[in-house]
């Protein structure tokens, strides 16, 4: 039983084998941090059953940070770096109040833009075999080193989504929603919602703090590669984290969503289709 | 899983002389998943936050406009690093910010401690106890008090600091209006942050920054949102790498929400004091000991450095109360005794905090 809903996250996910070329958006607020998601995508990327790469951009914490929480989580960072595995890009103090002289953000953005496609090009095997995984954590931070302006931001990730389809890698990205709701314009989230293949939104519970359920996670997979049957599918799951995984407790079906709501308003008003497996 | 290599990292505790030095360094403890913590100079908050606040944490407290609480906690604050001989940076949109140094607490002597703790013992004969909670705290205060270096100590808010305290020690006041755009301020911190790095060597010392009310609109940048989110960020990353501590207070109904939102992100420990009206007359029904809070605390989010999982704490609103108009004390709200005549029950704070959490239920 437990293997079953350790799996349902990955299947959600779509962690098939043939898992390239997709674009994930993870979204999170203040009082549900999403981080755990990341950490879940960089442990499976890592796994010793593939020779994956991962291409790992931080904005927000330090390298010590992940590699002591996946450490934990049966997956040793400094290892992988080593091994050529994981390239950590500690964007920290990437152009911090002191600019460059010279240097805008447009260049600033440039330049990390090529920094990551090298990168990608060193990983990706000739063949074509190796899936190459790139994560940002997290965008709300790239914008501010890019000056606040979010067209940058939005120029910047399409290059990273032309580098999917050019190298066939996958890109993760994570977002803070409630900074951009009370924008009344189009903002970039809303973007980045557009262009993602899967989102996800972790989220606290309606009902309030919990210390068994620390929240619940949406999937929506929009299912637009055409594959995987997972076509527009929701999937709700409560959550619970520890150290070393993260539960997954029973997804809701349609019933039990009519009687509580466990399924946040919003996905369900995108889309109204609800998955009832 | 890791691999079987010979790398001692993933499988040994460096247990060596420097956890042990640790423990003699006076205002610092070990906290979980290799983290240091340094007091708030506030038992009840440090209690509250599962130790006190993570080395290399970043600390923003939401202030109220109609009450200044959030003084409250930047004074223990302070008081506390003068207390254990931690060097100190102060900023603050006042033109001579030396003069917020005078109206620091001064620790509480132990003859006072005692003579409060034998009130405790005879007000405790007859009452009815139905709030258990209050009294275990009690228990476990009595432990902290041997030795002489305290972690953290109890302020009282009515006497001044004694001048001993200041000599010799480095204190940076910065008035936060000469700096037009942040970045002579950023320079200053981060020569304040390089005397305490972060390295595999002993902790020599831990250092306190407290920026007060940034954002507020006397300062030349404060309309200058992404300049500001860009020195709060570069001030994490140096203190990431760091032993020191910030606290940040800075107005939220003076900015933007986005930008407040933003900042709340950037926090790791999230902290908001809210001001409680007088002589709410709802608000005293509903509570018990409505008339010695000054105020409510409500912590949104504790620091999670070096793990993933969060802290859930029992209760995050807590009530500002000044023990015989002294000492600050944090305690969990209690509901009052419910009417038996009108027969209804109240939740007890989502009238008086009028959160903007739904639905979040604080007892």
């Amino acid at each position: 039983m437990n293997v079953q809903l350790q799996n349902l996250l990955d299947d959600a996910l779509g962690f098939v084998d043939d898992g390239g070329e997709r674009v994930f958006l993870i979204e999170d607020c203040v009082e549900t941090s999403g981080a755990f998601v990341l950490h879940h995508f960089l442990k499976h990327s890592l796994s010793p059953h593939s020779s994956d790469a991962v291409i790992f951009l931080s904005f927000s914490q330090p390298f010590s940070h992940y590699d002591r929480i996946l450490r934990k989580m049966g997956c040793n960072l400094v290892v992988q770096r080593d091994n050529k595995r994981l390239i950590f890009f500690d964007m920290l103090m990437l152009d911090c109040l002191g600019r460059e002289e010279g240097k805008t953000s447009e260049d600033l953005l440039l330049a990390l833009y090529e920094k990551i496609h090298k990168a990608v090009e060193i990983c990706s095997s000739p063949e074509g075999t190796r899936n190459i995984t790139i994560i940002i954590d997290d965008v709300s931070l790239l914008e501010v080193a890019a000056n606040c302006l979010p067209n940058l931001v939005l120029d910047f990730l399409h290059y990273c989504y032309s580098l999917t389809a050019q190298f066939g890698c996958s890109l993760i990205t994570l977002n803070h929603e409630d900074i951009y709701s009370s924008s009344d314009e189009p903002s970039l989230l809303l973007q980045m919602e557009y262009q993602a293949d899967v989102v996800i939104k972790a989220e606290p519970l309606s009902t309030g703090l919990a210390t068994d359920v620390h929240g619940q996670l949406t999937v929506l997979d929009k299912g637009l590669r055409g594959c995987f049957g997972n076509s527009g599918k929701i999937r709700n799951f409560q959550f619970r984290i520890k150290d070393n995984q993260v539960s997954k407790l029973r997804p809701t079906n349609l019933e039990e969503c009519r009687l509580s709501p466990l399924i946040s308003h919003s996905a369900a008003a995108e889309i109204g289709i609800f998955d009832t497996s | 899983m890791a691999g079987n290599k010979p790398r001692g990292s993933s499988f040994s505790r460096n247990f060596s002389a420097a956890s042990n030095t640790i423990s003699q360094i006076p205002g610092l403890k070990h906290g979980p998943n290799g983290t240091m913590f340094l007091s708030s100079g506030i038992p009840d908050l440090d209690k509250i936050l599962g130790g006190g606040f993570t080395l290399g944490s970043l600390v923003m407290v939401m202030e109220d406009p109609e009450a200044p609480h959030h003084m409250l906690l930047i004074r223990n604050f302070m008081s506390q690093g003068l207390v254990h001989k931690q060097p100190l940076l102060y900023a603050s949109p006042a033109k001579d910010p030396r003069g917020f140094l005078g109206t620091l607490p001064s620790p509480m002597l132990s003859k006072d401690e005692k003579s409060r703790d034998r009130d405790a013992e005879q007000e405790k004969g007859l009452r009815i106890a139905w709030q258990y909670k209050k009294y275990f705290g009690e228990q476990n205060s009595e432990l902290q008090r041997d030795g002489k270096s305290e972690y953290c100590n109890d302020f009282d808010l009515r006497k001044p600091l004694e001048r001993h305290f200041y000599s010799g020690q480095q204190i940076d006041c910065i008035s936060l209006q000469d700096s037009a755009d942040l970045t002579t301020f950023h320079d200053r911190c981060s020569s304040f942050l390089s005397q305490t790095p972060r390295n595999d060597r002993n902790i020599t010392c831990a250092g306190r920054i407290a920026i007060q009310s940034l954002g507020a609109p006397q300062c030349d940048f404060s309309d200058k949102e992404c300049d500001m989110l860009s020195f709060i960020r570069s001030l994490k990353s140096t203190i990431r790498s760091s032993n020191a501590v910030a606290v940040i207070t800075f107005p939220p109904s003076l900015v933007s929400p986005a930008f407040s939102k933003r900042l709340q992100h950037l926090a790791d420990t999230l902290v908001s004091v809210k001001a409680i009206p007088d002589e709410d007359k709802e608000l005293a029904k509903l509570l018990t000991g409505y008339q010695d809070m000054v105020g409510l605390l409500s912590v949104h989010k504790v620091a999670r450095i070096n793990t993933q999982v969060p802290t859930i704490l029992e209760a995050t609103t807590f009530s500002m109360k000044l023990r015989k108009r002294r000492s600050l004390i944090l305690e969990c709200l209690n509901q009052a005794p419910v009417d038996g005549s009108t027969g209804s029950s109240y939740a007890s704070s989502s009238s008086c905090s009028g959160s903007s959490k739904t639905g979040a239920i604080d007892f």
